[in-house]
C-alpha cells in the first residue's frame, strides 16, 4: 500500500499500463501541453497533471496531443480501438461531451452491436467532471445520466484514490468501451492505494463504505464522501446507515442496493446530476419495482435543483448536495410514519 | 499505367458486382421484402473499385450511409452482405446492421455509417494506429481511407478530422465522392466553395488530387499517386476529390423531384462508369466483348445466388436482441 492522491493514482495507473502494454496510447487536448510553443513539450504536462512525464517516457507516437477538437478525439479513440490499440482519451471537461456526443453515443457505443459482435472497441474515455470549483454552467456538470443511458458503454465513477487506480486499470484492460468519470474535486483526496501492478477493481460490484441498519444511502463519485460524512454525523445520534458506493453506474450493482434496502426499508439516493431522468430516478424506480414491500418510507433523492450549475460561491453551494442535506434526508425518511 | 488482363478483369468484375447488387436491391426494395433505409451506390462504382483495388487487408476504410460499394470493393462477402440487408441472423453482422452499418473488421472495413460525416474521425484514429505500427519491410505505411460525400464535406467532424490528420501526420486519405447531391440538395447551393471540395482539404494543409470519378482509369491512376505519397512515413494525409454521379435517389423511395428533365437518362448514357470502362478496354483491345459479357453473367449469377440464399437464410430470434451489446457485463 502507498499513500497517494486521486490524481496521482490516475496518472500512475495509466503510466504503468503504458509500460505494460504498448497498445495503450493517450490522446487529448494538452495531454502533453506546450507543443508548438517556446516552452516546448511538457511545458504543462496535462492540465490535470494526470499525464505528466508521459511524453518524455513514451514519445509522440503514443502520447498524442490533439488540437481542440473533441469530436476528432472521440472518433480517433474509436478508430484506434477498432484498429487494435487501447486508447485512453481525455475530454478535458466532461461538459464538452456536447461537442462529441455522436462519436461516443452513435459510434463507439454501438460498433460491437451494429457489427454483430465482430469488433472490439477497448477505448477508455476519461472525463473530468463535477462541480465545486465555481467553474459555472459549462465546466461543472455531472453527466452520468447521459452516459449511463447508453447501451454499449460502461460507466465508472471512482470515489477514492484506491478505486481510481483499480477501476481505471480494469477500464484499460477491459475490452468494452468505458467512460471514466473522475471527479475534479477529488483530485487532491489522499488515501491508501494497493500497489500491486495487477490490482483491478471489477465492474458492477458496489463498495459498502459504511454499514448500518436504519437507512440505506446510495451515492457515487464525490457524493460518496458527502454520504460518509452524513453517516458519521448520524451515527453520533445512534442512527446507522449503509453507505453504498456504486463505483460503476453501468453495470449497476442492483443486488447491493436491494439487499440493503430489504434490511433498512429506507432509501436516500445522492446524485450530483440534475434531478430528472437521472441515476437517482433510475435507482428509485428499481427499488420501487423490486423491493416495494421492504420500503417503510418514501424514497428520498438528494440532488441539485432542475437548473444549470450557477457560478457564485453561495449559489453553487445552494445547488450542490451536501452532507447536511443528506443527513436531513435520512432523518426525513426516519420520521415518516 | 497499363493494367494486365487479370487486373482489368478483376476491376470490371468488382464494378459489375456492385452495379448488379444495387440494381437488384432497387427492384427488391419495391416489393417490400427488405426493411429499413437503403442508399444505393449505382453510378459511383469506379471510385470504390479504383480506390480499393490498390489496398491490402492492412489498409483500412471507413464508409458512409451509401456504403455497399465500398464494402464489396474492400472484399466483404457478397452473400453475407445480401443476407445482412435481408436482416438474417446469418448476415455479415447478424441482422444488427442492415444496409447502413455493414462492417468487416478482418477485411479492414471499419463500418458503413448512418451519420453523415461521422466516418472521418474514426478513419483518422485508424490512420494513427497505422502510423504507430510503422512501415512494412518495404518502408511503406498502411493507410486508412475516409470515404465522404459532398454532404459530409460540410460537417465539422470532417474538418476536425482533416486537421488532426495533418497535425499528427497520420497516413489518412480523405476520398470525397462529389456526386453533386447531399441528400436532396445541390452541391452548388450547399458547398460554399464553388463545387470544389479539394480546395478545402488543401486549406487544411494537405496535398490534394482531383480526378474523373466515372472513369475507372482516372480514379485508379490518381489513387496510385495518392497512395505512393501517403504511404511514405512522415508525409501525412492527402485528399482526393472524384467527380461522380448518383444514378438513384438519396434513399430508395426518394421521388427525386430535384432532378432536371432527362437528367438521369443523360447520366446513364454519358456518365456510366461501366459503359465507359467497356468502351475503353474494348477500344484498346485489352479485353473482348465476349470476356466482359461472361463477367456480366457471372455477376448476375452471384447476385441471384445471394438473393436466393438470403430468402431462405435463418431469421434472428427475439432473444438475439440482447446479443453483443457488451463483451462482458
Amino acid at each position: 500500500m502507498a499513500k497517494m492522491n486521486y490524481r496521482d493514482a490516475i496518472r500512475n495507473t495509466i503510466f504503468q499500463e503504458m509500460q505494460r502494454d504498448e497498445r495503450v496510447v493517450v490522446l487529448g487536448e494538452d495531454v502533453v501541453g506546450g507543443m508548438g510553443t517556446a516552452g516546448g513539450p511538457e511545458a504543462i504536462g496535462g492540465i490535470w497533471s494526470t499525464s505528466t512525464g508521459f511524453y518524455e517516457a513514451f514519445g509522440p507516437e503514443r502520447v498524442i496531443d490533439t488540437p481542440i477538437s473533441e469530436s476528432a478525439i472521440m472518433g480517433a479513440a474509436g478508430g484506434l480501438a477498432l484498429a487494435g490499440k487501447r486508447p485512453v482519451a481525455e475530454i478535458m471537461f466532461a461538459d464538452f461531451i456536447g461537442v462529441c456526443m455522436d462519436q461516443l453515443w452513435n459510434q463507439i457505443a454501438k460498433f460491437r452491436y451494429m457489427f454483430g459482435g465482430k469488433s472490439i472497441c477497448p477505448a477508455v474515455i476519461r472525463m473530468p467532471c463535477g462541480a465545486g470549483y465555481n467553474a459555472a454552467a459549462q465546466h461543472s456538470q455531472m453527466i452520468s445520466q447521459f452516459v449511463t443511458n447508453m447501451p454499449g458503454i460502461k460507466v465508472v465513477m471512482p470515489a477514492t484514490p484506491e478505486d481510481a487506480c483499480g477501476l481505471l486499470r480494469q477500464a484499460i484492460r477491459d475490452d468494452d468501451p468505458v467512460v471514466f468519470l473522475e471527479h475534479k474535486f477529488l483530485y487532491g483526496m489522499t488515501g491508501e492505494v494497493n500497489e500491486d501492478p495487477d490490482f483491478c477493481v471489477p465492474f458492477g460490484h458496489a463498495r459498502l463504505a459504511r454499514a448500518g441498519e436504519d437507512v440505506t444511502i446510495v451515492a457515487s463519485g464525490m457524493m460518496v464522501g458527502y454520504a460518509e460524512t452524513a453517516a458519521d454525523d448520524l451515527a453520533q445520534d445512534g442512527i446507522g446507515c449503509d453507505v453504498i458506493d456504486l463505483r460503476t453506474t453501468s453495470p449497476l450493482d442492483e443486488e447491493a442496493i436491494l439487499d440493503s434496502v430489504e434490511v433498512t426499508g429506507r432509501l436516500v439516493i445522492v446524485d450530483e446530476a440534475p434531478p430528472r431522468c437521472s441515476l437517482a430516478t433510475d435507482i428509485s424506480a428499481l427499488v420501487a419495482n423490486k423491493a416495494f414491500a421492504s420500503l417503510k418510507a418514501p424514497i428520498e433523492m438528494v440532488t441539485p435543483p432542475h437548473t444549470p450549475v450557477p457560478f457564485a460561491r453561495e449559489l453553487e453551494g445552494a445547488y450542490l448536495p451536501s452532507p447536511v442535506k443528506v443527513a436531513a434526508a435520512v432523518r426525513k425518511t426516519l420520521e415518516y410514519r | 499505367m497499363q493494367l494486365n488482363r487479370e487486373a482489368l478483369t478483376r476491376a470490371y468484375r468488382q464494378m459489375k458486382l456492385i452495379r448488379e447488387f444495387e440494381e437488384r436491391l432497387h427492384e427488391e426494395i419495391q416489393t417490400g421484402e427488405i426493411a429499413g433505409f437503403t442508399h444505393l451506390y449505382c453510378g459511383q462504382e469506379a471510385v470504390a473499385v479504383g480506390v480499393c483495388e490498390h489496398l491490402t487487408p492492412r489498409d483500412k476504410i471507413v464508409s458512409t450511409h451509401r456504403g455497399h460499394g465500398h464494402c464489396l470493393a474492400k472484399g466483404c462477402d457478397v452473400t453475407g452482405m445480401m443476407k445482412e440487408i435481408w436482416g438474417s441472423q446469418d448476415g455479415l453482422c447478424n441482422g444488427k446492421a442492415g444496409s447502413m452499418h455493414i462492417a468487416d473488421i478482418d477485411k479492414g472495413m471499419l463500418g458503413a455509417n448512418g451519420i453523415v460525416g461521422a466516418g472521418a474521425p474514426i478513419a483518422v484514429g485508424a490512420a494513427i494506429s497505422n502510423k504507430i505500427d510503422g512501415p512494412d519491410e518495404d518502408g511503406k505505411l498502411a493507410v486508412s481511407i475516409a470515404f465522404s460525400g459532398d454532404g459530409a464535406c460540410n460537417q465539422g467532424t470532417t474538418f476536425e478530422a482533416m486537421n488532426l490528420a495533418v497535425v499528427t501526420k497520420a497516413p489518412a486519405i480523405f476520398v470525397f465522392e462529389n456526386n453533386h447531391y447531399s441528400e436532396h440538395t445541390g452541391v452548388d447551393y450547399a458547398v460554399g466553395t464553388n463545387n470544389d471540395i479539394a480546395s478545402r482539404a488543401e486549406a487544411f494543409g494537405m496535398k490534394v488530387w482531383r480526378a474523373n470519378g466515372v472513369d475507372f482509369f482516372s480514379v485508379y491512376d490518381c489513387m496510385r499517386e495518392v497512395l505512393d505519397y501517403v504511404r511514405v512515413p512522415g508525409n501525412g494525409p492527402a485528399a482526393v476529390e472524384f467527380d461522380t454521379e448518383r444514378f438513384f435517389g438519396h434513399f430508395e423511395g426518394d421521388p427525386q423531384r430535384y432532378r432536371g428533365k432527362g437528367e438521369l437518362d443523360r447520366l446513364r448514357a454519358e456518365r456510366d462508369c461501366i459503359k465507359i470502362f467497356r468502351a475503353s478496354v474494348t477500344g484498346a483491345k485489352l479485353l473482348e466483348d465476349a470476356d466482359l459479357d461472361a463477367i456480366d453473367a457471372d455477376a448476375l449469377n452471384a447476385i441471384e445466388t445471394a438473393v436466393a440464399e438470403s430468402r431462405k437464410a435463418p431469421r434472428p430470434q427475439p432473444e438475439n436482441v440482447l446479443d453483443n451489446v457488451y463483451i462482458s457485463y
